[in-house]
């Protein structure tokens, strides 16, 4: 059995003061090999417990992650992580960067080298090959991310709001490079991501997940990033159903942040 | 209350020496902020700047409008070595630029004695005032006429000199005969008066004490001129200290601190990863480094004295522990900073745990354990100096102590200069190390 299977996760934990938290409860989805799901949520919905589950970082309560018809204890080289920043090697080279995955492999030379070249190639930064990482502006850093998880060859790409910490230019330049990697690539991937706009742009799936405890509140299939890949973004925003599945999710999320609001004033 | 008012005595007499050194102070700082105007003046005579800097408008108050004048620096360097150079009569200046210097020379003055019968009489002491090391004798002097007769001696520069001018005269105080008078000003025992060269001081039993004027230079018993210093460090470069060569004395130092800080690194580093990976390291190592850490290497001296000698294993025991805890912190820091994100990513990568050790917790903890190691390097550096101080045989430390107990203070300012130099050398050296080798500090 193929793709990733989230199976009745839950993850419940003890804090110090005596209460203790549901950060998730039920959490189960399917998703198929290939597939592009972006979560959005509340703050404080699970969305980055569920992906260091996801990723091994994290064991859940109770559920389990199934890859390739095989559970998920740990971290492994099948699921590679973007983050948001700062999780690039600063002592290393562009070039050592997206080697690393390789290197720790103990993958020959030529052959490192020969990924390497190809994936500096695809994300456009071959010129910057041997430049330290810290001197490169945060978005091509964050394509330095891109390119070392695909250097690994993951059958999942977990990105925990990759595109966060860019400016709005950047970003939409980036989510253009995230759709064409999708495409050209075929790896499932799961996107984080606070913008709704972004979650409606690259997600071929969409989940709005709810707070307390986390849960999966509504799922959307959507066509935009079939649409977007290798288009103008600006154009796909321009759909008259983007702008309102856009509406409907905004007012989901807005709905539970009031909820979240009143009730902590309750308390 | 004992106490307390013992303590105030102390404080009272720290601000007394404050007050009496601040005209010197004050006089210092006016020459610097002379020298300010004096640039800012030469300064608007050149072409103005035109940077960015520049035009700004509000600089007060913006830190980074505020840098280093290199100017001011020059200027503060050669001001301390003109001072010095000032006050020590050093021949490396021309005369026009020495501080009143102390009387040197011949001079002379008058006393008067009074008979109880109310008669009285002059008679000239004779004062030859000679620089140390170049003895004279007093000049010789006709005894004269009258019941009180000349006088003379020869005073060593800096001293003064009880002088009983009343011995031979006819009638002294014996007979109820008393100086009455110095150069025909009035004076009685307890008073002093001042003379050409100097001043003349009365004893309570009326024995004139005459003090040359000592003018404001300094003795080179207490601050030689620089090129005595500089003499000095010829000599003892070429013909030694104590058995030793300077070279010697230094290499010691140097060796001592650099054995054992590579001992203390060599354990702590190792030592601060543990504890930063691991609970039980932490928990095992936290109590004793959190109290070790505050303990100054310097306490520690008198315990390795007993333990291990004054010897060189002492030393450099002294030395690693010195060194040991700011290794063992600043690699448990380095650890303990390291993004969580890294870590993620390396494992996600398919890294093992000794391949994050080896190529994300150690690059990563690398600009940490620099910065330990400059400090832990000073921190050696002034252990040493103070336990050769305490007990050595050789090194820097100890020429300066043994020095100072000679009174041979041209010794103990080159020994401080050279220590200083070399402090400051090694931090230079650990800076230009750390840039090199890590330049990725502060970048992550």
């Amino acid at each position: 059995m193929s793709g990733l299977q989230i199976d009745k996760l839950s993850m419940r934990f003890d804090l110090p003061n005596g209460s203790s938290v549901q950060a998730l409860q039920d959490v189960s989805l399917d998703l198929k090999a290939g597939e592009l799901l972006s979560v959005l949520g509340p703050s404080g919905c699970g969305k980055t417990t569920l992906l260091n589950i996801v990723a091994g970082f994290l064991a859940p309560t109770a559920g389990r992650i199934v890859l390739n018809g095989k559970p998920v204890y740990g971290p492994g080289p099948e699921r590679g992580m973007v983050f948001q920043q700062g999780a690039l090697f600063e002592w290393m080279s562009v070039r050592e960067n997206v080697g690393f995955g390789p290197s720790m492999k103990g993958m020959p030379k030529a052959e490192k080298a020969r990924i390497v070249d190809h994936l500096l190639d695809v994300v456009g930064l071959q010129d910057f090959k041997e430049k330290a990482v810290y001197e490169l502006s945060g978005g091509m850093q964050q394509r330095v991310a891109l390119a070392r998880c695909l250097a690994n060859e993951p059958d999942v790409i977990l990105m925990d709001e990759p595109l966060g910490a860019l400016d709005a230019l950047t970003r939409e330049k980036m989510q253009g490079l995230v759709l064409k990697l999708w495409k050209e690539t075929g790896k499932t991937i799961i996107l984080i991501t606070h913008s709704v706009e972004e979650a409606l742009l690259l997600g071929e799936r969409l989940i709005v997940m709810a707070p307390r405890p986390g849960r999966i509140h509504k799922e959307y299939r959507l066509p935009f990033a079939e649409m977007g890949v290798g288009q103008d973004l600006r154009e796909v925003k321009k759909h008259p159903d983007f702008g309102t599945t856009r509406e409907e999710i905004l007012s989901m999320i807005w709905d539970m942040e009031e909820e979240i609001m009143g009730r902590t004033e309750d308390a | 209350m004992g106490l307390l008012g013992d303590l105030w005595g102390e404080l009272w007499a720290v601000l007394m020496t404050l007050v009496s050194a601040a005209p010197y102070i004050i006089g210092y700082v006016l020459l610097i902020l002379l020298t300010m105007v004096i640039w800012s003046g030469i300064k608007r005579l050149l072409t103005p700047k035109h940077d960015y800097s520049s035009l700004k408008t509000v600089t007060f108050g913006d830190e980074s409008a505020v840098s280093s004048n290199t100017v001011a620096s020059v200027v503060s360097v050669v001001l301390i070595f003109l001072l010095w150079a000032a006050f020590t009569g050093s021949k490396l200046l021309p005369g026009f630029l020495h501080a009143p210097g102390p009387f040197i020379g011949e001079g002379s003055f008058t006393y008067t004695i009074t008979t109880p019968d109310g008669q009285s009489d002059d008679a000239t002491v004779s004062v030859v005032v000679h620089p140390t090391g170049q003895p004279a004798d007093a000049p010789e002097v006709e005894p004269g006429p009258g019941i009180a007769k000349n006088d003379s001696t020869a005073i060593a520069v800096y001293r003064s000199q009880l002088l009983r001018v009343d011995q031979n005269d006819e009638m002294g105080r014996d007979d109820d005969t008393f100086i009455t008078a110095i150069n025909s000003q009035p004076i009685a025992p307890g008073q002093s008066v001042a003379i050409e060269f100097g001043r003349v001081a009365m004893s309570d039993k009326g024995t004139l004490n005459i003090i040359p004027d000592t003018g404001m230079q300094m003795e080179p018993i207490w601050l030689p001129a620089p090129e005595a210093v500089w003499t000095r460090l010829g000599e003892i470069a070429t013909t030694g200290y104590r058995n030793s060569t300077l070279a010697e004395h230094l290499g010691y130092s140097l060796f001592r601190v650099i054995v054992g800080f590579a001992l203390g690194a060599l354990v702590g580093i190792p030592l601060g990863y543990a504890m930063g990976l691991s609970n039980w390291f932490r928990g095992w190592f936290d109590p004793i480094v959190e109290f070790m850490r505050p303990v100054p290497p310097l306490a520690l001296i008198p315990l390795v004295i007993i333990w291990a000698g004054i010897g060189e294993t002492g030393k450099i025991i002294l030395l690693f522990l010195a060194a040991l805890w700011i290794m063992a912190i600043a690699a448990r820091s380095g650890v303990s900073g390291v993004r969580i994100s890294k870590v993620h990513a390396a494992y996600s990568l398919g890294a093992s745990k000794w391949q994050i050790m080896r190529h994300v917790i150690m690059p990563n903890s690398l600009p940490e354990i620099f910065t330990g190691a400059r400090v832990a390097m000073g921190v050696c550096w002034g252990t040493v100096v103070a336990a050769e101080l305490v007990a050595a045989e050789k090194g820097a430390g100890m020429m300066i102590m043994v020095a100072s107990k000679f009174q041979s203070t041209d010794i103990v300012l080159m020994g401080i200069i050279l220590i200083g130099i070399i402090g400051f050398s090694i931090d230079m050296l650990m800076r230009w190390a750390e840039r090199i080798l890590v330049p990725w500090k502060g970048k992550g």
